[in-house]
């Protein structure tokens, strides 16, 4: 039993607990309208542009989370403006924007001779360093992303079902665009550090993916959602501490397990209900 | 009395494409106006444009007097046609018909009886009230269409368009949607409707119009058919073949 209970008993340990279980709930709640909306491509993008803020901000010497903070945004607002206006298809857009921007911080990291190693934390994530102003951090931008996912959730409900009825009837379909696009990009810097930016997308995407399998009401699809990201993202971390494997990779191969696990559940009550 | 759509020598474009090139026409309350031509005359353009989703690059274009974007939320429903939409969404008919009462509602307002009450109503209309708890996936052509229908009228607009509703509609479904329509249409309200269906245009529309990027005629539906303007649209339809009416003759 008290070896069970070992992974709680350092005080890193507990900060990266409650980080991972807000990451986790947070991303995968998004992940209900990165799914519907079908934005897991700028889920990714944004993610990968948002490492040259760090590396910039790193050798400014200014906070990661500010430089990350600011490049995210940018690039958020930036391929909402291509998806609205623009003449060239928003894959391609993405596609070019967020490999030249993650070019960028290659480029200026490559540049430094004595380049520090927690960048790379930024590319695999590094839950166990998070500390007291990351946890604060996390928490501040967590709520606001919560305040507007609860605003906005009607708008956003009914433009990610049909957003040309819903722009007709009166609802800003394009202002709420770009809110989510921001909310979706403070999702991802807060969740750099726990998983990295290379799995932040499998975060965004698996466990709504999962929810999706099991449900057809949308506020149901959400909760389910929300519970499967906090269910990997604390499952995750606690099997890491025993297995000694990198947080963010178990923390989504537990998600992959999950969606899997929901497909076959999915399979069976499609039978159960046929043979009934 | 202010006209409740109207537009003089209104022009939309798409880039270098001119969908609408002068379109002029005047719609009043308790009327419903058909509109029908060729595929690509703009019959989707005008209804899009009229519903405040393309701005047109010249001429006037009022509802109830003002843009339609300085309208209160609520005042348009726009029903699209049924393929503009991923029916995988995790939704069932009721949820579908519930989002119509969102341009009323602030976040912190709760869905109230009278909402419930309302969208209950709507769903009576088009008959669908049984499948209320229908996942919108299992629907059929018609129902989603039914379901479209229901919702516009759940919002309790002050103009509906609607864009092509009798596409891929069995005959029940199609004579059940007229009567819903004419029957609203009835207690006042203004109804903007394309259609690709000539034959029953006299039971639909109080007049119709023929559209071919221009008005090329309106009027009442039995004088608009008698014209030339009809005849000419139909040697088109003849020869790109999407006129149903000449399909089945």
């Amino acid at each position: 039993m008290e070896s069970l209970l070992a992974p709680f008993q350092y005080d890193f340990m507990q900060r990266a607990f409650v980080a991972a279980l807000l990451v986790g709930v947070l991303c995968s709640t998004m992940g209900t309208y990165v799914i519907l909306r079908k934005l897991a491509f700028i889920g990714d993008g944004i993610a990968h542009a948002s490492f040259a803020g760090i590396v910039i901000a790193y050798l400014r010497g200014i906070d990661y989370y500010f430089g990350a903070a600011v490049v995210a945004v940018v690039t958020a607002l930036g391929i909402g403006f291509v998806h609205r206006r623009g003449k060239i298809s928003l894959d391609t857009t993405i596609g070019v924007l967020f490999t030249g921007a993650f070019a960028l911080g290659i480029f200026l990291m490559s540049r430094q001779r004595n380049y520090a190693i927690d960048l790379e934390s930024f590319l695999f994530g590094d839950i166990l360093s998070v500390g007291r102003r990351d946890l604060l951090t996390i928490v501040v931008l967590g709520l606001v992303v919560a305040l507007l996912t609860v605003v906005l959730y009607r708008g956003l409900l009914y433009t990610s079902f049909d957003p040309i009825v819903a722009q007709a009837s009166g609802i800003d379909a394009g202002a709420l665009e770009y809110a989510l696009l921001v909310m979706l990009a403070f999702t991802i810097i807060i969740s750099l550090q726990a998983v990295g930016i290379v799995l932040v997308a499998a975060l965004l995407v698996t466990p709504a993916a999962a929810a999706y399998q099991l449900t057809t009401r949308f506020a149901r699809m959400m909760a389910l959602s929300a519970f499967f990201g906090a269910v990997c993202a604390v499952g995750g971390l606690y099997l890491s501490y025993f297995l000694r494997s990198s947080s963010g990779a178990t923390i989504v191969l537990v998600a992959t397990v999950l969606f899997f696990a929901a497909i076959g559940v999915k399979q069976l009550k499609r039978r159960l209900a046929r043979r009934a | 009395m202010i006209a409740a759509v109207e537009l003089t020598d209104v022009v939309v474009k798409y880039d270098d494409v001119t969908a609408l090139d002068g379109a002029t026409l005047t719609l009043h309350a308790g009327e419903a106006l058909g509109i029908v031509g060729p595929n690509g005359s703009g019959k989707s353009t005008l209804l899009k444009s009229v519903a405040g989703l393309l701005r047109p690059s010249s001429g006037h274009l009022c509802v109830f007097g003002e843009s339609p974007l300085a309208l209160k939320a609520g005042s348009i429903a726009y029903v699209p046609q049924v393929e503009a939409i991923d029916w995988s969404f995790p939704a069932t008919v009721s949820d579908v018909v519930s989002m119509a009462r969102f341009p009323r509602l602030r976040f912190y307002q709760r869905f109230q009886v009278r909402d419930r009450e309302i969208v209950g109503r709507a769903l009576e209309a088009v008959n669908m009230r049984d499948l209320a708890d229908r996942q919108i996936a299992q629907l059929s052509g018609g129902q989603q269409q039914r379901a479209f229908v229901a919702r516009a009228i759940a919002q309790e607009p002050r103009l509906l368009l609607l864009d092509e509703p009798t596409t891929g509609v069995d005959a029940a479904t199609e004579e059940a949607l007229r009567l819903v329509i004419r029957s609203l249409v009835g207690e006042g309200l203004p109804v903007l409707m394309t259609t690709h269906d000539l034959d029953r245009a006299a039971d639909w529309f109080d007049r119709l119009m023929v559209l071919d990027r221009r008005v090329l005629a309106i009027g009442a539906p039995g004088d608009v058919l008698d014209s030339g303007a009809y005849s000419a649209i139909r040697e088109h339809a003849h020869t790109h073949g999407h006129l149903r009416s000449d399909i089945a003759r």
